[in-house]
């Protein structure tokens, strides 16, 4: 085990690091805020709504990442001459907007299909509830089914951001510099095969187990009225006061 | 549970073959496949190339009998050292770097690098590095990974964008897309691997051309692994048997109408 | 737009690659999974403890580097430690049975904790019914456990195999010529990258589609003789 590349490497791969997370966290966001009014979309009993909707997340879950990837990043050069009128061949000439694309394309499809079970498992008493109060439509949402539905849905999520993070790796593919993409250019320069991809697989254990402890601990915060309170047995089995 | 474990034998024995090379003389040579006119795989999978005849020269010289096996770039040295094959002559730089960890023959050809780009986007670029780097400050400069291009570029260019393909084609593809504003590689592989063909139209060499022997080497010579002394020799001699007797000329013609070999 | 100019035999060809990856990683995911299961199960504290670091490390670490590790790396360690031990071998590692060690170790660690969940869930009563009536460890484990296992494994396995088939695309990076490399050195020679790989995601939906429905059969088969709530 040959320490002394590690150690040179890490400047390095922690650049590449910062590149991954940064690509996690805008895909991340934007999937969010993308997945939640598509997510209602889903459910909705108007096919004007729900068709595209069951479509796109058809497409994005059913097909792998990398060949979304490809069809963005190499598709967008087959029809070069129209973005280049349109004006947007500035942003799919850059390997980083096509991966952001693409990443957020994929996360918000997932992710819709995480809230959709999340609003489905929200009880239907509380909806029926919140109808009887006369509740409707927006406000319906705002106030009873979207915050538990988010919260039902954070194990699931808590799953979701993982995988994003981890599939940031990919992007190495298209040329952009991430931890992978950093590592594999070490590699093919100093051959030290092992030691360079297990501390890039170190940084990302790492994070991974990171993301997944902030989210135990959201959980648990979010769940305190669920939990067994502790009551001592005395109190408890006084009939009166 | 005996079927379970015999089965479990027979695939295990696919993928493992216990042999040995010294007896019988079948040296397997590494190559890409992927860099033309120096080894590339024609449209019915057949391996050609300047590389791959003078391989099969060399061969014969030596007494050999020699097969191939193609191994993407990324690969090629560490597959050397797992003994995949036995000798790699695909256009790889003798270079202090590689030669850390394999052993070289003496070179069978060296032809400098050079920059490429559209013909719109023509710039003046000085012959030293310093004035040369500012000249390219903030473009995109397309290469292969694990080249002597890439070390080349990352060293002496730190202004430059430095973008890495896995393979020459695919640097020459984005280039034609205008996804990076120049390419840096072999000058005689952009020259026929892409200049010439239909799609390199409209672009055309820029700048000087590099031959430094601390990032090219000496030329592209046969890398093997370190301890065969044999095989070296035996390959050096071949190469000396054939630049002799005309055989190399007579390949070297084939492909290209100057020396392709260099300074002696 | 769907002029694949001749080129799409070699879409078809990539994809009988892509199902024969598929399936022979999930034979040997299985069979990771099961032993994985049984040592996450297992009351001896070193196979608990490997079973625990392997599913750790898979499920933090991504498939790419895993796979560039394995297959760069492997066949040095083996030639390495060969040599130590004495005697040469050339190993013939070539990107299918990379493909097929490394997507069948990752998915082990996923069909580990379906194994683990599919065991837990069946009725306590049944293992000490079997026990109760004679049989030895082994013996029950065979004739009551695995079988009841089945039912309760199926529609995680399924999920395990859906991921599965598109992580083989992945392979693909380390040259094996399944439908997405297929599609990448057509691309080469027509340069119609949109339809091309348009066409491999067509492919990609089809065998989810089918997949989806032959998962619908199994377990309906699965479950048969259980009533349902």
């Amino acid at each position: 085990m040959d320490w002394q590349i590690i150690v040179d490497s890490i400047p390095a791969l922690l650049e590449g690091m910062g590149l991954t997370v940064q690509l996690t966290l805008i895909s991340l966001v934007a999937g969010f805020f993308l997945a939640i009014p598509l997510g209602v979309m889903r459910l909705s009993s108007n096919p004007i709504f729900s068709a595209p909707v069951l479509g796109y997340v058809f497409f994005f879950r059913g097909t792998p990442l990398l060949v979304q990837i490809f069809l963005i990043y190499y598709g967008s050069g087959q029809f070069r001459p129209f973005l280049q009128e349109v004006g947007l061949w500035e942003f799919f000439r850059e390997a980083y907007f096509c991966a952001l694309l693409t990443l957020i394309l994929n996360t918000a499809a997932y992710t819709t299909e995480i809230f959709r079970g999340g609003i489905q498992a929200v009880p239907h008493g509380e909806v029926e509830a919140a109808r009887a109060c006369g509740m409707s439509g927006f406000t319906l949402y705002r106030r009873i089914i979207l915050p538990k539905a988010l919260r039902l849905a954070l194990p699931a999520y808590s799953n979701e951001v993982v995988f994003l993070f981890q599939s940031t790796s990919l992007v190495s593919i298209i040329t952009l510099m991430d931890l992978t993409g950093v590592a594999r250019v070490i590699v093919a320069r100093t051959f030290d095969v092992y030691e360079i991809y297990i501390t890039a697989g170190l940084m990302y254990l790492v994070v991974t187990y990171g993301i997944l402890w902030v989210f135990r601990t959201v959980e648990f915060k979010l769940s305190g009225h669920l939990r067994d309170r502790a009551v001592d047995p005395a109190e408890a089995l006084k009939l009166h006061p | 549970m005996k079927k379970i474990l015999s089965a479990v034998a027979a695939v295990a024995a696919i993928g493992l073959t216990v042999p040995s090379f010294a007896d019988d003389h079948v040296v397997l040579i590494g190559t890409e496949g992927a860099y033309p006119p120096f080894n590339s795989i024609d449209t019915d999978g057949n391996l050609v190339g300047f590389d791959i005849d003078i391989a099969n020269a060399l061969c014969d010289a030596a007494g050999y009998e020699c097969e191939f096996v193609v191994q993407d770039w990324d690969g090629i040295i560490p597959g050397l050292l797992a003994k995949k094959y036995d000798a790699i002559i695909a256009s790889m730089s003798i270079t202090a770097e590689r030669a850390e960890i394999v052993d070289f023959t003496g070179k069978y050809y060296s032809t400098p690098a050079k920059f490429i780009t559209s013909n719109d986007m023509m710039m003046d670029i000085p012959n030293d590095y310093a004035g040369a780097n500012d000249a390219l400050a903030g473009k995109k400069v397309g290469v292969q990974r694990a080249t002597i291009h890439e070390n080349f570029l990352r060293d002496n260019f730190p202004d430059v964008e430095v973008v890495v393909y896995a393979t020459q084609d695919e640097a020459n593809l984005d280039l034609a897309n205008g996804r990076v504003d120049l390419v840096m590689a072999d000058s005689v592989a952009l020259d026929e691997g892409f200049l010439q063909t239909a799609d390199g139209e409209g672009f055309g060499f820029v700048g000087p051309d590099y031959d430094d022997p601390q990032w090219h080497g000496d030329g592209a010579g046969i890398a093997i692994r370190k301890g065969e002394e044999d095989l070296v020799a035996g390959f050096n001699a071949a190469i000396a048997q054939i630049r002799a007797d005309g055989t190399y000329q007579a390949i070297n013609d084939k492909y290209f109408d100057f020396n392709v070999y260099g300074a002696e | 737009m769907f002029d694949l100019k001749g080129y799409g035999w070699m879409l078809w060809e990539g994809l009988s690659i892509t199902l024969m990856v598929g399936f022979c990683s999930l034979l040997l995911a299985m069979v990771m999974g099961l032993i994985g299961a049984w040592g996450k199960l297992s009351r001896n504290k070193a196979a608990n403890l490997t079973a625990t670091t392997y599913t750790t490390v898979i499920r933090g670490v991504p498939e790419l580097l895993l796979l560039l590790i394995i297959f760069y790396g492997t066949p040095t360690l083996i030639q390495n430690t060969a040599e130590q031990m004495g005697f040469e071998v050339r190993l013939d590692f070539n990107p299918f049975i990379a493909g097929i060690l490394t997507l069948g170790f990752i998915y082990g660690a996923f069909a580990t904790e379906v194994f683990r969940g599919a065991f837990l869930a069946i009725p306590k009563g049944q293992g000490e019914a079997a026990r109760a009536m004679g049989m030895s460890r082994m013996l029950a484990f065979r004739r009551i456990l695995m079988p009841q296992m089945w039912r309760f494994a199926l529609p995680g396995l399924g999920n395990v195999w859906m991921v599965l088939i598109k992580a083989t695309a992945l392979v693909s990076v380390i040259g094996l010529e399944e439908l997405m490399r297929k599609s990448y050195i057509a691309m080469g020679a027509i340069k119609l990258p949109f339809t091309l790989f348009f066409a491999a995601a067509m492919m990609y939906l089809a065998i989810t589609a089918v997949s989806m429905l032959g998962q619908r059969y199994v377990e309906r088969w699965a479950n048969r003789g259980i009533r349902r709530a």
